[in-house]
C-alpha cells in the first residue's frame, strides 16, 4: 500500500475539516459552515469558470457540510458535472455526492443517467462499476427504467470483468428491488442461476444474493439453484481451511457464501432428489459436527464464523422441519450454547430455540432446559438477552408447564424492564387462557396481573376476560367472589372488572361499588352507570337507590357529555319503563361468539405480522373453543346453570316477566365498542339500542332519538336463486328448539359464517332481526338469503334483500315481518347463498325459529275459571300428553323462566299440587284465536315430567306437546 | 412456525441490511450508509435514537438488540461504534463480522485506523464500503480483493484518460 495521497491533497477540505473540530460550540461551528456555503456559493455562481480541482474540492465540502447533518441545497449541478470528468477522482467525488444527496429533480436524473450510460459503454471496468456503484446506491425508478435491461446483458456477457459482474448482480437486486416490474429475467435466468458455479467466489458470493431474492419471487423458475447450491456447500463444508485461500476467514472456509448458500436453500423444500438431499444432509450434519471440534483459534472471530454457519444451518433444519434426528441435534447443541460465557451465544441460542420449540420433533426436547431458561430470566444482566428468555418460555409452554412457567412469568413481571411489560402482559394473559385447565386458576392469574402490573394491563385484556367469563357459567360465579372480595380490599386497580362482574347481594354489592365511584377513571364510570341501570332491572329493591344516585347533580350535569348522557338516559328509562320493556332493553348479552382472542391479535400487531406462528394460531383458536365454550357448548348451558358454579347463590334471584334473562349473568356492558365489536348483536352506543327496540312499544323510549321509520311491508326478495336450495341441515330441527323458549340467540354458527336472531312478537304479528356476521378476512359475494314457506305453511314472511357484500369481519342486517295466517306445524326456511373468492357457492339452509307458541298472548284467570275452561276442552283429540325424562335441570327457577319464554301467563295457584305448573294462553292467528291450556307435572325424583295440552284446536295441541317435550 | 416460508411469502424486498452507522462515544455521526429509501428527516430521527439506545448500553451487554421491527447489530472499536440493521431474519454474527471485516480493510487502508483518519478521509471510508458492500449486501469477502480494487483507483487518481487506460493498450 503506497503511503497514501490520503485526501488527495485537497488541502482546503482538510484545513476546513480541523477548522470545524476546533469550533468550541454549536454556534462557532455553525458560524463557519456559513461563511463555508457562502464561499461555496460565490464560487460556483462566479463568472471565472472553476478547474475540476476546485469543483471537486467544494463538492467535496459540501458533502462533509451534508454529512454533519445540515441542509445542502446547491451544488447537485456541479456534482453532475463532475461525472463527465476525465479524471477518476473528480468523477469518483462526482459519484459519492450523486450517491449520498440524490433527490428526485427530474432534469438532473435526466442528466446523471446520461453520465451513467456513458460510462456503462466506456468498457473501463472501474468507471462501470463506479456506475453501478452509484445506480445500486441510488436505486430510484427512473435509474430502473434506464438501465434494467442494460445490466443483465452485463453481468451474464462472456468478457465481462470478474469485479463488474460483482457489481452488476448487486445492482440488479438493488432495481429488483425497487421495481420488480422493471426486471425482467427471462431468458437471463439460466445465466444467472449458473454463476453459482463461477470460479471466482467474489462472483458466487454477490450473485447469490441476487439468486435468493429472484428465488422468493419466482421459485419454479429458479429451482436449479438447488442442486447447485448445494453442490457449492458441500465443496465448501468439506474442504480444508486453507483451500479457499483469501476466502477463508480466520481459519473458517467462505463464511458469509455459505451462510448465503443456507439462506438461498431456506426458500425451498427438502430436495426430492434422494443423492442432492443425501449430500445436504451431509453438510448440515459435517457442520453440526464441526461445532463440536475444539477450536482452531482463540478469536472470537473464529467462533463468530463458525457459528454463524452454524445457526444458519439450523434454521435450515427448522426450516424443513422433517428430519427428527438433526432437530433434536440442534436442540442440544443450542443448549450447549444457553450456559456460554459469550452473551452473544446465550441470546442467539433462545431465540433459534423458540423457533425450535413448535416442531413436534423438538418441542420435547427443548422443553428439557426449562430450568436453564428460567434462570437466565433471572440472573441475565442484559435486557434483551432476558426478554429472548421470556420469549422462549413462552413457546416452550404446553399444558404440562403452563403453571410453572405463568408463575416464573408473573414473578418476574414485578421486577421487569418497563419497555417489555406490556408485551409480557399480554404473554401471561395469552398463556393463562390457553392452558387454563381449572377456572379458578385463571381467574387468579388475571386477578394477579392486573395487581403486579395494572398500568400494563391493556384493553384488549380486560375485554378478553370478561369474554372468557361470560361464556363460562362455571367460573362465573368464582371470579365473582373473587373480584368481590378483591373489591374489598384493594379497589382503584380494578376499576375495569367492575361494570362487568358483578353478584353479591345486591344493595350491598351496590354500595360497595358506588362508594369507589368517584376513584374510578371516566370511562369506568360510564361502564359503573351502565351497570346500575342493569341492577335496577335484575334488582328491583335497588331501584329507588340507584335513581337517587343518577338523579344527583354530578351525574345528571356532570360535564363529562357521555356520563351525562348515560345519566339521564338511564334516569328516564328506569322511571318510565315497565319492568318487562327494561328486561328487554337490559336484556343478557348473548355468548361471544368464538373468534380470535383479541389479545392474540394484539400481540401479532405489536411484533408485526408473521410473528405469531400460524400453528400458534390455529391452536389459539382450538383453544379458545374450549375455553369460550363456543363450539362446545351444549345446546342449553346458558339456560340450565350448573348449580355447583353458584357460590353466591345470585341465581335464585331470577328476574320475573323477562324472557329467559339469566339471572346469574354477568352484567356485560354494551358500550364497549373499540376493540371489541361483538359480533352476533351490534353493541353500538345506547341510542341504537332503542332503535332495535320495537316501535309498538313505546313512543316515549325515543328519548329525543328518531327511530326507524315504521316498515312497510317490503316486496319479495326479488333476486332468482341461481341453484336451488339446499335441503335444511340435519341439526336445522335442534336449532330450531333451541328458539322455543326464547327469541334472541344465535342460530347457527360454523367456520365461515355466524347468525344471530333477535326477534319479537305482538298479536299474530312479529318482527325478526337476522344478523349475518362474516367471521372470515375475506369478503362473501352474491349473499343472499330468502326465505320459504314449505307444503301448506300459513305463514306470510316478508323480507328486504340484503346487500350482496359482506366485508371480511363484517355483519349485516336483515328484518323479516312475519303474519301467521293460521296455526302451523313446520317452521319457514331461511336459505343462503354466498360464496368467497368467487369459488363454489355456499348453500345454506336452516329453519328459522318461528313457532306456533311465538303468538301467544298470556291469559291470566283464577283457579276456577282454569278448571271450567280445562272442563270444556274434554274431547279426547283436544288433548296431547306426553311422559318424558328430564333432559335438563328441574330446578324451580329454570322452569319457570322457560314457561314464561314460552308466552304463555304462568299461573300460581291454580294447581292444587304446588310443584305442578298450569298455564294459559291464547294463540293469536289472522283467521282466529285458538286457546290453550298447560299443566307440567314434574316428578324430581324419577327425574320424569308429565306434561298436558289442551288446545281448542287439535292440531295445536299436538304440535306444542312436541315443541315442548325437547325443553325440559 | 415456519419462519422461512413466511419469507418466501411476504418479505421479498427483504434487504440484507438496511443502514450502517458509525458513531463516537460522543454521539457524533461520522459515517452513514442507507440502503432502503428514506427521508432525510426519517435518516435524522432514526440515527437520534439509535445512537442514544447504543450508547446507553453497558459493555458487556449482548451486541444485539431489538429496535422497531429490526435488529441492530453493533460493536465498539476504541471510539467508535459501528452498528448494522438488519432485519429479523438475517444472521447476527456473520453481520457482526461484516463489520470486523470493513473495520479490518479501513484498518489495513489507513495503517492502524483510527477516529481521526475516517474524520478526514470520510470520502475514502465510503470507497471502501461500497467495494465491500453494495446495496446492503457483501459483494466481495476477499480482503485482498477489495484492497486491489482501492488501491488500483488510487493509482489512477491523477491520470488523464485522453487516448486509452493502460489496461486497453
Amino acid at each position: 500500500m503506497p503511503a497514501v495521497s490520503k485526501g488527495d491533497g485537497m488541502r482546503g477540505l482538510a484545513v476546513f475539516i480541523s477548522d470545524i473540530r476546533n469550533c468550541k460550540s454549536k454556534e462557532a461551528e455553525i458560524k463557519r459552515i456559513n461563511k463555508e456555503l457562502a464561499n461555496i456559493r460565490s464560487k460556483f455562481k462566479g463568472d471565472k469558470a472553476l478547474d475540476g480541482y476546485s469543483k471537486k474540492k467544494y463538492v467535496c465540502k459540501l458533502l462533509f457540510i451534508f454529512l454533519l447533518g445540515h441542509d445542502i441545497d446547491f451544488g447537485h449541478m456541479e456534482a453532475v458535472n463532475l461525472l463527465s470528468s476525465n479524471k477518476y477522482t473528480e468523477k469518483q467525488i462526482g459519484y459519492l455526492f450523486i450517491s449520498v444527496l440524490v433527490n428526485s429533480n427530474s432534469e438532473l436524473i435526466r442528466l446523471i443517467n446520461n453520465a451513467i450510460k456513458n460510462d456503462l459503454s466506456s468498457r473501463n471496468p472501474t468507471f462501470m462499476c463506479l456506475a453501478l456503484h452509484c445506480i445500486a446506491n441510488v436505486g430510484s425508478r427512473e435509474m430502473a427504467e434506464a438501465f434494467a435491461s442494460e445490466i443483465p446483458r452485463i453481468l451474464v456477457a462472456g468478457d465481462t470483468m470478474d469485479s463488474v459482474k460483482q457489481s452488476a448482480a448487486l445492482c440488479l437486486l438493488r432495481l429488483y428491488k425497487t421495481s420488480p416490474d422493471l426486471v425482467l429475467m427471462g431468458e437471463w435466468t439460466s445465466r444467472v442461476v449458473h454463476l453459482l458455479n463461477d470460479q471466482h467466489m467474489g462472483v458466487v458470493t454477490a450473485a447469490i444474493s441476487l439468486i435468493t431474492c429472484l428465488s422468493q419471487k419466482n421459485p419454479d423458475e429458479f429451482k436449479t439453484c438447488v442442486s447447485l447450491a448445494v453442490s457449492r456447500l458441500s465443496r465448501i463444508v468439506s474442504s480444508a481451511s486453507t483451500d479457499l485461500q483469501d476466502y477463508t476467514y480466520y481459519f473458517v472456509p467462505a463464511p458469509w457464501l455459505s451462510c448465503k448458500l443456507l439462506r438461498l436453500l431456506q426458500c425451498y423444500p427438502p430436495p426430492e432428489d434422494g443423492a442432492v438431499k443425501g449430500r445436504l444432509v451431509e453438510c448440515l450434519e459435517t457442520i453440526l459436527n464441526k461445532a463440536q471440534e475444539p477450536p482452531k483459534s482463540k478469536k472470537v472471530q473464529h467462533s463468530n464464523a463458525k457459528n454463524a454457519i452454524l445457526f444458519e444451518a439450523i434454521s435450515l433444519i427448522i426450516h424443513y422441519d422433517s428430519e427428527p434426528n438433526l432437530l433434536v441435534r440442534a436442540c442440544n447443541q443450542l443448549g450447549q450454547f444457553l450456559q456460554h460465557r459469550e452473551t452473544n451465544l446465550r441470546y442467539l441460542a433462545l431465540e433459534s430455540m423458540c423457533t425450535l420449540a413448535s416442531s413436534e420433533f423438538s418441542h420435547e426436547a427443548v422443553k428439557t432446559h426449562i430450568e436453564t431458561v428460567i434462570n437466565a430470566l433471572k440472573t441475565e444482566r442484559d435486557v434483551s438477552v432476558r426478554q429472548r428468555a421470556a420469549d422462549l418460555l413462552y413457546a416452550m409452554c404446553d399444558r404440562s408447564n403452563a403453571k410453572q412457567i405463568v408463575a416464573e412469568m408473573l414473578s418476574y413481571l414485578e421486577t421487569a424492564d418497563y419497555s417489555i411489560r406490556e408485551e409480557m402482559v399480554l404473554k401471561v394473559a395469552i398463556l393463562a387462557e390457553k392452558y387454563a385447565v381449572d377456572y379458578s386458576w385463571y381467574v387468579d392469574t388475571i386477578l394477579n396481573l392486573i395487581r403486579i402490573a395494572g398500568d400494563y394491563v391493556s384493553e384488549e385484556v380486560w375485554y378478553r376476560v370478561i369474554q372468557i367469563v361470560i361464556n363460562r357459567d362455571d367460573v362465573q360465579g368464582y371470579a365473582a367472589k373473587t373480584v368481590f372480595e378483591v373489591l374489598l380490599h384493594e379497589p382503584s386497580k380494578f376499576g375495569r372488572w367492575f361494570g362487568s362482574v358483578l353478584l353479591g347481594r345486591p344493595l350491598v354489592q351496590f354500595n360497595l361499588l358506588h362508594s369507589k365511584f368517584h376513584l374510578c377513571s371516566v370511562p369506568t364510570r360510564a361502564l359503573l352507570l351502565s351497570a346500575y341501570i342493569k341492577f335496577i332491572n335484575l334488582f328491583p329493591e335497588t331501584k329507588a337507590t340507584i335513581q337517587e344516585v343518577l338523579r344527583c347533580d354530578s351525574q345528571i350535569r356532570n360535564s363529562d357529555v357521555e356520563l351525562q348522557q348515560r345519566a339521564v338516559e338511564y334516569l328516564k328509562l328506569s322511571s318510565i319503563a315497565s319492568t318487562d320493556v327494561l328486561a328487554t332493553v337490559l336484556e343478557e348479552m348473548p355468548p361471544f361468539p368464538e373468534r380470535e382472542s383479541s389479545i392474540l391479535a394484539k400481540l401479532k400487531k405489536k411484533k408485526g405480522p408473521g410473528a405469531v406462528s400460524v400453528t400458534e394460531l390455529d391452536d389459539s383458536k382450538r383453544e379458545a373453543g374450549e375455553l369460550n365454550g363456543g363450539a362446545d357448548r351444549g345446546p342449553d348451558t346458558a339456560s340450565t346453570p350448573s348449580p355447583s358454579a353458584d357460590l353466591l347463590g345470585i341465581r335464585s334471584a331470577a328476574p320475573v316477566g323477562a324472557a329467559q334473562t339469566n339471572a346469574g349473568s354477568l352484567l356485560v356492558d354494551v358500550f364497549s365498542d373499540s376493540g371489541c365489536s361483538h359480533f352476533p348483536f351490534p353493541l353500538l352506543p345506547i341510542h341504537s339500542l332503542f332503535v332495535l327496540l320495537p316501535i309498538c312499544f313505546h313512543p316515549c323510549f325515543v328519548l329525543g332519538l328518531s327511530l326507524h321509520p315504521c316498515p312497510v311491508l317490503w316486496p319479495p326478495s326479488s333476486a332468482p336463486p341461481s341453484e336451488d336450495p339446499a335441503p335444511p341441515l340435519s341439526e336445522a330441527d335442534e336449532l330450531l328448539n333451541k328458539f322455543v323458549c326464547k327469541n334472541n340467540g344465535v342460530l347457527f354458527e360454523n367456520q365461515l359464517l355466524q347468525i344471530g336472531i333477535k326477534s319479537e312478537y305482538r298479536q299474530n304479528l312479529g318482527r325478526m332481526y337476522l344478523f349475518y356476521g362474516n367471521k372470515t378476512s375475506v369478503q362473501f359475494a352474491s349473499f343472499s338469503t330468502t326465505v320459504s314457506c314449505p307444503g301448506e305453511l300459513q305463514l306470510n314472511v316478508q323480507s328486504k334483500p340484503v346487500e350482496p357484500l359482506v366485508e371480511g369481519g363484517a355483519q349485516i342486517q336483515q328484518v323479516l315481518n312475519i303474519e301467521c295466517i293460521t296455526d302451523f306445524c313446520d317452521a319457514p326456511l331461511l336459505n343462503i347463498k354466498f360464496s368467497r373468492y368467487g369459488g363454489a357457492l355456499q348453500n345454506l339452509t336452516l329453519k328459522l325459529p318461528v313457532t306456533i307458541n311465538k303468538f301467544f298472548q298470556p291469559t291470566e284467570m283464577s283457579s276456577s275459571d282454569f278448571f271450567q275452561r280445562w272442563k270444556q276442552l274434554s274431547q279426547p283429540q283436544q288433548e296431547a300428553q306426553k311422559i318424558f325424562k328430564a333432559n335438563h335441570s328441574m330446578d324451580t327457577e329454570v322452569l319457570k323462566a322457560k314457561l314464561l319464554g314460552l308466552g304463555t301467563a304462568l299461573l300460581d295457584n291454580v294447581d292444587p299440587n304446588p310443584e305442578n305448573y298450569v298455564c294459559a294462553g291464547v294463540i293469536q292467528t289472522k283467521g282466529q284465536q285458538i286457546g290453550c291450556l298447560l299443566r307440567l307435572e314434574p316428578n324430581a325424583q324419577a327425574q320424569m315430567y308429565r306434561l298436558t295440552l289442551r288446545c281448542s284446536k287439535d292440531t295445536v295441541s299436538k304440535r306444542l306437546c312436541e315443541l315442548l317435550a325437547q325443553q325440559f | 412456525w415456519r419462519r422461512n416460508h413466511r419469507n418466501t411469502s411476504c418479505v421479498i424486498m427483504s434487504n440484507n441490511m438496511q443502514f450502517m452507522l458509525l458513531f463516537s462515544r460522543q454521539g457524533k455521526l461520522r459515517l452513514q450508509k442507507w440502503y432502503v429509501p428514506l427521508s432525510d428527516k426519517e435518516k435524522k430521527k432514526i440515527t437520534r435514537e439509535l445512537v442514544q439506545t447504543v450508547l446507553a448500553r453497558k459493555p458487556k451487554m449482548c451486541s444485539f438488540l431489538e429496535w422497531r421491527d429490526l435488529k441492530i447489530v453493533y460493536k465498539r472499536y476504541a471510539s467508535l461504534y459501528f452498528c448494522c440493521a438488519i432485519e429479523d431474519q438475517d444472521n447476527e454474527l456473520i453481520t457482526l463480522e461484516i463489520i470486523h471485516r470493513y473495520v479490518e480493510l479501513l484498518d489495513k487502508y489507513f495503517g492502524s485506523v483510527c477516529e481521526l483518519d475516517i474524520i478526514f478521509n470520510f470520502e475514502k471510508a465510503y470507497f471502501i464500503l461500497d467495494e465491500f458492500l453494495l446495496g446492503g449486501e457483501a459483494q466481495e469477502t476477499s480482503k485482498k480483493n477489495v484492497l486491489k480494487a482501492i488501491e488500483q483507483a488510487d493509482l489512477l487518481q491523477e491520470v488523464r484518460y485522453v487516448i486509452k487506460p493502460p489496461w486497453e493498450q
